[in-house]
């Protein structure tokens, strides 16, 4: 299935549905704008990057046995005064290669990423739901909590939630559950996005005659109704969770940078640029730009996206 | 009218009295301050004692209601890792974030007004689109590496502007202000224009995509079809009628002005509110979070009832004062 | 009498992925001072299209490729833009459709009559107001002086729909459009805008545009009906020879199927089928496939648009035996 032949006569059932999906709308507008191609590519590229960095950093940047200090503030593409050892990016100052340091960064960052939008999205649909489907005090009590969040930026209030929670978890075990105190964070911040645009579908169903129907002849109408609102709403949500992956990247990326987020033991690409700050002002350039670069290009192609997207799935919104 | 801006101070006092809350569970279950204040050696006895002083024994609403009654009059306890009155230390450090803030807002509002007019009535336009496709990066950039971006260009490489504080500072009465020195007015640059680039974008986007909604509509096309000239059109039919939606967004964005600081202020060590706010995340010093959050609230409520009175006096429909016919 | 408004083989495209899509081809006719010319025809008839064209306000990427508009024996459709917007509002007046969305609703009636009149008429600012006041009270507007400085708001639809009609006409143009004017009007408001309209274009010799799908307002305002069809023209002539003795077959169907118009037919009738999409326009006579007298030919030639001595473009027309209502 995966490797069709290029030429010859293709098998006639999966290859016309494979016709027909490249013909369709979203794949026509797809293949017509370049930069979204190019960004998928990036995004995809990084995304392997990550999963199999233990594969392709050629050191592995946590294993103090194989670092050697003489290594430290190894410019890139130059071999290193004492030991010789060339590195593509240059070594940071206790002689950690940058690409590795970069690989196992990005790890971390798109992990968090994309579990915080996980559970956001949960979160979102679940509580979108609840709110559309039984109305009265739930719908007003989850939606004014979304009102009142929505007064505070998303990035507040996750440094808050980061902080209460730091303040919850015994000292000894900060470090170990930073990870997912982060995703925790930027997941509760980002919700009502989600809820929002559920609740609205689940308004709009709930009027519909199928189930006053469902209703009238003593069913249940909320399983049926789920099967209906989701497909409903998968567009909007993928718009917005593209959009909050990019968002959730850099929250990420900021709360680890200010030095409330991932630990130093465990660095995201936060961590990376907090650490390159310091050396800002002595030369060492490549400590702090490639760290940088690669969360300008992951923060951007994922951006990209969700624009192109957006304007795809629905023309009206630009 | 009257109803309706009752109607808002209603709600903000609500999420006023709920952010109170989070500040105050925030004391009472986030870090025991017991254990913040008596230290290792303590007998039961004293932990009895220092519960009954602080009132941990009342019921949980008398406790709410003592800890509100003390931040209406600015008491917000003592910083565990200062060991000072919380209040003080706001004190101290608010004129700096205040001024940033300020500056800062400013900025993004003009440049982000101006672009994103410019980029809708010449949407086909190259520098439009050039400009466009830049504040697409400016989305992305996250702030702090703008401010790093910044640093590198304008203190490191070029060594024209410092790269961290405030400068010199000019006491007036309590309030520190670095508008009247030149090194004050220097360290100012690099700072707002690192916090007001990501709202500037914001807005111009938003600004742009308003105005090209309005520039659809029937009346201006009737006020073209009536051979007034583009500026009248743009202006001072278009523009206006954009405004309407801009506001509501544009006050939510300043107000996030305020927090964004909070990354700003690290990335320059600017000494205000921000970075103290960091620096009590980092040491899990409750009471200066739970004032800053408070204070904060404040702000944001404040400017939220700001924008109802704008929306207010910018939309007729809204005030009620032409004569009603028919 | 020289004609006011005059078209010569009119054309507009519309470039897509698809193809040219031809809105309105080769229309030609007159109006001239004080003649209420109606343009009849279903939605995507061109109608609208037309009016457009003549005062240079096309929605890009529709264009006018072919053929040549003149207004008082100067030819306009070759105007630089600027020219074109100091006729619109000056010679050639607008009136919209829907009057709830014609006019600004964040500046008063009287502050958009007085700036369409300081556009184009040398009068002092005060002067203007007074004329605003005028043109108000010409319309039947009551109590003009107190109500010219309230808001769009304040008025009903058919008040609103007279203050459209002022401002058309406030810089005493030779042309109006009106685009649909009663469609978005309660029928009991319908009657009232029509008698105001041609009360006050009979009082100043204006010629008039009056374009709608609507033949009982032609039947009732115009002097001459022009119908069209697919973006052509179908037939031309005085109204009660038209509606009584409709020389193309499209018109007859039209007739047919308008309640009141044909008052000896017992039924309303219909014509089948469905007025063809721009980008699957049939060759020859675009409505060849539903007409119940195609002949051969019908099917390859476009009929001429107007053949000498004969109103209608059709290659076998009814002839004076058929007529409906004999």
């Amino acid at each position: 299935m995966a490797d069709l032949p290029r030429t010859g006569t293709p098998a006639p059932a999966a290859p016309g549905r494979l016709r027909k999906a490249w013909d369709s709308d979203i794949v026509w507008s797809f293949r017509h704008a370049p930069v979204a191609v190019v960004s998928l590519v990036v995004v995809t590229l990084m995304v392997l990057a990550a999963v199999f960095a233990p594969l392709i950093a050629p050191y592995d940047p946590f294993d103090p046995g194989t670092l050697n200090l003489m290594n430290g503030f190894t410019p890139p593409m130059e071999p290193n005064a004492f030991t010789g050892d060339t590195f593509w990016l240059g070594t940071d100052d206790q002689g950690r290669d940058v690409f590795s340091t970069i690989l196992f960064g990005l790890r971390i960052s798109l992990f968090v990423g994309f579990m915080a939008v996980a559970l956001a999205m949960v979160l979102g649909i679940t509580l979108g739901l609840l709110a559309g489907y039984l109305g009265g005090w739930v719908d007003t009590i989850i939606m004014r909590v979304a009102d009142v969040q929505l007064t505070f930026p998303a990035i507040l209030v996750a440094m808050l939630i980061f902080g209460v929670a730091k303040g919850i978890t015994p000292p000894e075990l900060r470090n170990e559950v930073a990870i997912w105190v982060l995703i925790l964070a930027i997941g509760l911040s980002d919700w009502v996005q989600f809820a929002r645009v559920v609740r609205g579908a689940t308004l709009v169903e709930k009027s519909r005659d199928y189930v006053a129907a469902a209703r009238l002849i003593g069913r249940g109408s909320g399983a049926i109704m789920l099967r209906h609102i989701l497909p409903n709403v998968l567009s909007p949500v993928l718009v917005i969770a593209t959009i909050s992956l990019a968002l959730a990247i850099i929250a990420e990326a900021t709360l680890s940078f200010l030095g409330i987020g991932a630990p130093p033991t465990q660095p995201s690409l936060g961590t990376l640029i907090r650490i390159g700050q310091g050396f800002l002002f002595s030369g060492e350039w490549w400590i702090l730009l490639f760290p940088a670069a690669t969360l300008l290009a992951l923060a951007l192609a994922v951006n990209l996206l969700g624009d192109w997207l957006r304007d795809a799935l629905n023309p009206r919104l630009r | 009218m009257l109803a309706y801006i009752l109607r808002r101070i209603f709600q903000s006092a609500i999420v006023l009295l709920v952010v109170g809350l989070v500040a105050f569970s925030l004391f009472r279950f986030v870090g025991d301050p017991i254990d913040n204040m008596l230290g290792q050696e303590r007998t039961q006895a004293d932990v009895e004692r220092l519960r009954e002083t602080l009132g941990l024994n009342e019921p949980f609403v008398v406790q709410y209601a003592k800890f509100l009654g003390q931040a209406v009059q600015g008491n917000f306890g003592m910083s565990y890792r200062q060991g000072r009155p919380v209040a003080e230390i706001l004190m101290e450090r608010a004129p700096a974030t205040l001024e940033l803030a300020a500056v800062s807002g400013v900025l993004a509002l003009s440049f982000g007004i101006g672009l994103g007019v410019f980029t809708a009535i010449r949407r086909d336009g190259f520098a439009a689109n050039a400009i466009m496709t830049l504040s697409l990066i400016g989305v992305s950039l996250p702030t702090f590496l703008i401010g790093i971006l910044l640093i590198y260009l304008f203190s490191v490489e070029l060594g024209w502007l410092p790269s961290f504080g405030r400068g010199e500072v000019v006491d007036l009465g309590g309030w520190t202000t670095g508008f009247l020195t030149p090194s004050g007015l220097q360290a100012l640059i690099l700072p707002s224009i690192t916090l007001g680039l990501y709202q500037m974008t914001l807005i111009m986007r938003l600004v742009r995509s308003e105005m090209l909604e309005v520039l659809r509509t029937d009346y201006i096309r009737f006020a073209r079809a009536r051979g007034l000239r583009d500026r009248a059109v743009h202006f001072r039919h278009a523009l206006k009628n954009t405004m309407v939606p801009v506001i509501t967004v544009t006050g939510l964005q300043l107000g996030s002005i305020i927090a964004f600081a909070i990354i700003t202020e690290t990335v320059f060590q600017w000494p205000g509110v921000g970075l103290l706010f960091i620096n009590a995340i980092q040491f899990v010093d409750i009471p200066v979070m739970a004032a800053y959050l408070m204070l904060i609230s404040v702000m944001f409520v404040g400017i939220n009832l700001i924008v109802d009175l704008l929306y207010v006096m910018v939309d007729p429909r809204l005030r009620g004062d032409s004569a009603r016919g028919h | 009498m020289a004609p006011v408004l005059s078209l010569r083989n009119l054309t507009v495209e519309i470039p897509t992925r698809h193809g040219v899509l031809r809105p309105v081809d080769s229309v030609s006719y007159d109006i001239v001072a004080g003649e209420i010319l109606g343009v009849v025809g279903e939605s995507g008839a061109g109608k609208s299209m037309a009016g457009n064209a003549v005062i240079g306000l096309l929605n890009r990427p529709a264009r006018i490729t072919g053929g040549e508009v003149w207004l008082n024996g100067a030819r306009i459709d070759n105007l630089p833009p600027e020219g074109l917007r100091k006729l619109r509002g000056k010679r050639i007046g607008m009136v919209f459709q829907d009057p709830l969305t014609s006019l600004n609703p964040l500046l008063t009636v009287g502050d958009q009559i007085a700036e369409t009149i300081l556009e184009h008429l040398p009068v002092s600012r005060a002067e203007a107001r007074e004329r605003a006041i005028a043109a108000l009270e010409e319309v039947g507007i009551p109590a003009a002086r107190d109500r010219v400085d309230s808001y769009p708001h304040a008025f009903s639809g058919g008040m609103r729909q007279r203050v459209v009609i002022a401002l058309a006409l406030c810089a005493e143009p030779d042309l109006v459009i009106a685009d649909e004017p009663t469609t978005a009007l309660d029928v009991s408001v319908q009657a009232q805008i029509i008698v105001l309209l041609k009360r006050l274009c009979r009082e100043r010799g204006t010629a008039v545009m009056l374009v709608t799908h609507d033949m009982g307002v032609i039947a009732e305002a115009a002097d001459r009906v022009a119908v069209m069809y697919a973006g052509r023209l179908a037939e031309i002539g005085p109204v009660a020879d038209v509606i009584q003795h409709p020389r193309h077959p499209y018109t007859a169907g039209l007739m047919g199927s308008t309640p009141g118009a044909s008052q000896g037919q017992a039924r309303l009738t219909q014509i089948p089928g469905a007025m063809p999409r721009l980008d699957a326009m049939p060759p020859g006579c675009a409505f060849h496939p539903r007409c119940p007298r195609r002949g051969p030919g019908c099917d390859i030639d476009p009929p001429p648009v107007r053949a000498p001595d004969a109103r209608a473009a059709c290659h076998y027309p009814l002839t004076v035996a058929e007529d409906v209502t004999a």
